[in-house]
């Protein structure tokens, strides 16, 4: 009787959980799997992949999201972010970069919103510099600083120079873009799913 | 017989004395368990609150790579879950299991092991989490070597709890080993199929946070639960109201949390369906914390005096009541009406403290006030400091809570005014993101006098005492 009543227990324990991982996981899953990738929807190069790989490790995704929500639920088509975004948007993305938070704006378009290279680098290495009030980390370390006087040997070395506002770097010293920075940028100029989708 | 030479009570009665057998047998694993959770309970902390301050100071420490908030917040997430709540309810869950069993606990070797690969997966997960090696997924940082350290430690604490389970000397098993017991089977199997590496894009997304929520469905809640229907009524001193109630709610729990998770994905691109279910399953919640509420709630009452002196049933029941309340949140929470204001800000935060801090954190630190002096045949030296502790601890995660519920509601309402520019939304919250960091502070100190009042107790140092310390208190209030 003991052991009827035991194995029933363990029984709906184990039901109880099959069931919830079939209905949120395994039927979606199969659902989702016949979706084909968004008709203009390109893999990444390496440069954005490895940029991409910067996100993760950054931790863009605990204030950025990348998904925009439809017209009536938010202000997303207000604020032209772009159509709302589709499964097939994302066939690319392992791991995916959702996000849940919006401390910053949302990044799903943000290629099409922005698409000044320079504008991104002088944000990463201090937000301030661009956008008062900001309270994005600044990110140093995909920077190098160089002396000043060497800037015409910069650029004829093909090293890309970050034009920071003053005030905004030390004095007599030149921000240079690591390959990480034009990486993480190359991503960034990557989100833009501004085209049509069924 | 003279009790001064038999303190432990042996052959008084036999109920008693495989008590305190079964007490000595675990008392080392568990103090094992504590004393690692009560390491990362202090390291989360630091990481928490210099999280917190680098929403009022975002330059602050901004040269250190190792130190953004895209990495210290991941870090203090996953030190405190796997770390703290995770080991302090391994501890709680093994002593509550021997203690409901009545034996000694079986394959002890498998819960150093548990202890020792537990932590070697937390120190080289929040390390690489630190040092950039983050997998992308919230809740799921932890690389793959870290991951499989804490799956196995896992495994070994579930073997030997379940054979403890099975050596039983008791012929009802009370409700909480009910908990316990599913617990111990769900959570091993929910994080190894979540770190399966098959999923990418939106199933992937599902697959997230079915993981996360059920985390907390299936890991988190039932020990803080379980340890709920122990300590109420065993401080209170009466049986739980309703065996029938404890039935109802135990299953209505199993089957409609596990279905909760998609609502973190609300708006988002994934079926409208399944948001749904998970939405309808979020409001099917009700029964199962309505039924749970109740049942504490006429257990203690009529004795809520006794919260004055008893600092377990304190913690204990401010949980409890905690659970209700967040569960209650997190039903409205997942309504499309309301979620459009509140999913992406800080509301979302601050319902996630109220649950694993208000309502878990506080039954953990009942539990360990209840056990210790079980484990270490000590008593509590300075209750004062407990009292510190509580009100401390109590305050600051009120204004935590507080601050960003108002500061989140704030945030969405301006995020979803196209009128406004959206750094609106950024300053709105900024005073409240302050008074987040005030609450860290606070809940710093009461960890601090926690700790230290821990270590107390595991040196046995401090006054010596032959019975609690509020014994005295409590014998005016309740001659």
């Amino acid at each position: 009787m003991m052991f009827i009543r035991l194995s029933t227990f363990f029984l709906g324990v184990l039901a109880t959980f099959f069931l919830g991982w079939a209905g949120l996981t395994l039927i979606p899953g199969i659902q989702i799997r016949e979706i084909k990738p968004s008709s203009e929807l390109k893999p990444y190069t390496d440069e954005q992949f490895s940029g991409r790989a910067i996100y993760i490790r950054e931790g863009c995704i605990y204030c950025h999201s990348q998904q925009t929500r439809p017209e009536g639920f938010g202000a997303d088509q207000l604020r032209n972010w772009g159509r709302p975004s589709v499964p097939g948007d994302y066939v690319y993305d392992k791991p995916h970069l959702l996000g849940t938070m919006r401390t910053g704006p949302d990044l799903f378009n943000i290629g099409a919103r922005q698409p000044s290279e320079d504008w991104h680098l002088i944000h990463l290495y201090n937000p301030r510099a661009l956008s008062p009030g900001s309270l994005m980390p600044p990110y140093p370390w995909l920077f190098k600083e160089e002396d000043e006087f060497s800037k015409e040997v910069h650029a004829a070395m093909g090293k890309k120079v970050v034009p920071v506002p003053k005030g905004f770097a030390p004095e007599g010293k030149v921000i240079i873009a690591t390959q990480e920075a034009l990486d993480l940028v190359a991503y960034l100029l990557s989100l833009n799913h501004t085209y049509p989708v069924e | 017989m003279n009790p001064e030479s038999n303190p432990l009570k042996i052959d008084e009665s036999p109920e008693l004395s495989a008590r305190v057998l079964s007490d000595i047998s675990v008392s080392r694993p568990v103090l094992a368990f504590f004393a690692f959770a009560v390491a990362w309970l202090l390291i989360g902390t630091v990481f928490g609150l210099t999280a917190s301050l680098k929403f009022n100071f975002p330059d602050w420490l901004g040269s250190f790579p190792a130190l953004t908030f895209g990495r210290v917040r991941p870090a203090h997430l996953n030190a405190i879950m796997y770390g703290w709540v995770s080991l302090a309810s391994a501890g709680c869950a093994i002593w509550l299991t021997v203690r409901l069993c009545q034996v000694e606990v079986r394959w002890r070797k498998l819960l150093y092991a548990s202890v020792l690969l537990w932590n070697l997966g937390l120190l080289y997960g929040t390390i690489s989490i630190l040092t950039g090696n983050n997998q992308g997924l919230e809740w799921l940082e932890f690389p793959r070597g870290a991951a499989i350290l804490i799956a196995v430690a896992f495994v070994c604490l579930s073997l030997s709890i379940l054979r403890t389970f099975h050596a039983r000397q008791v012929k009802h098993i009370y409700v909480s080993l009910w908990y316990i017991m599913a617990s111990v089977v769900w959570f091993p199997l929910l994080y190894v199929i979540a770190n399966l590496p098959f999923y990418s894009g939106v199933t992937q997304a599902a697959v997230n946070w079915w993981f996360a929520h059920n985390a907390i469905t299936v890991w988190f809640t039932p020990i803080g639960l379980a340890a709920a229907y122990y300590f109420i009524p065993k401080v209170v001193g009466r049986p739980i109201y309703s065996y029938y109630l404890s039935l109802l709610g135990f299953w209505s729990f199993a089957l409609f949390y596990n279905w909760n998770g998609i609502h973190h994905l609300v708006g988002g691109p994934l079926p409208t369906w399944l948001i749904s279910v998970s939405i309808v399953a979020s409001v099917l919640m009700f029964i199962p914390v309505i039924t749970v509420a109740i049942n504490h709630h006429l257990t203690t009452v009529g004795h809520f005096d006794k919260l004055r002196y008893s600092p377990t049933l304190r913690f204990v029941v401010f949980g409890a009541m905690c659970y209700t309340a967040v569960s209650f949140q997190g039903s409205i929470e997942a309504l499309r009406s309301f979620s459009e204001i509140s999913h992406f800000t800080h509301y979302t935060i601050g319902h996630a403290h109220l649950g694993m801090y208000a309502f878990v954190t506080m039954i953990l630190f009942g539990a360990i006030y209840y056990t210790m002096p079980r484990l270490t045949k000590w008593e509590w030296p300075y209750p004062v400091l407990i009292k510190y502790h509580f009100w401390l601890v109590a305050l600051g995660i009120g204004l935590y809570v507080g601050s960003m519920t108002i500061g989140g509601i704030l945030q969405g309402l301006y995020m979803n005014d196209a009128s406004r520019p959206f750094i609106s939304s950024v300053e709105v919250t900024q005073p409240y993101l302050l008074a987040r960091s005030l609450a860290g502070v606070l809940i710093l100190i009461g960890h601090l006098i926690f700790i230290y009042l821990f270590s107390l107790m595991i040196l046995r140092r401090g006054p010596e005492r032959k019975a609690p310390p509020w014994q005295e208190e409590a014998e005016v209030i309740f001659p």
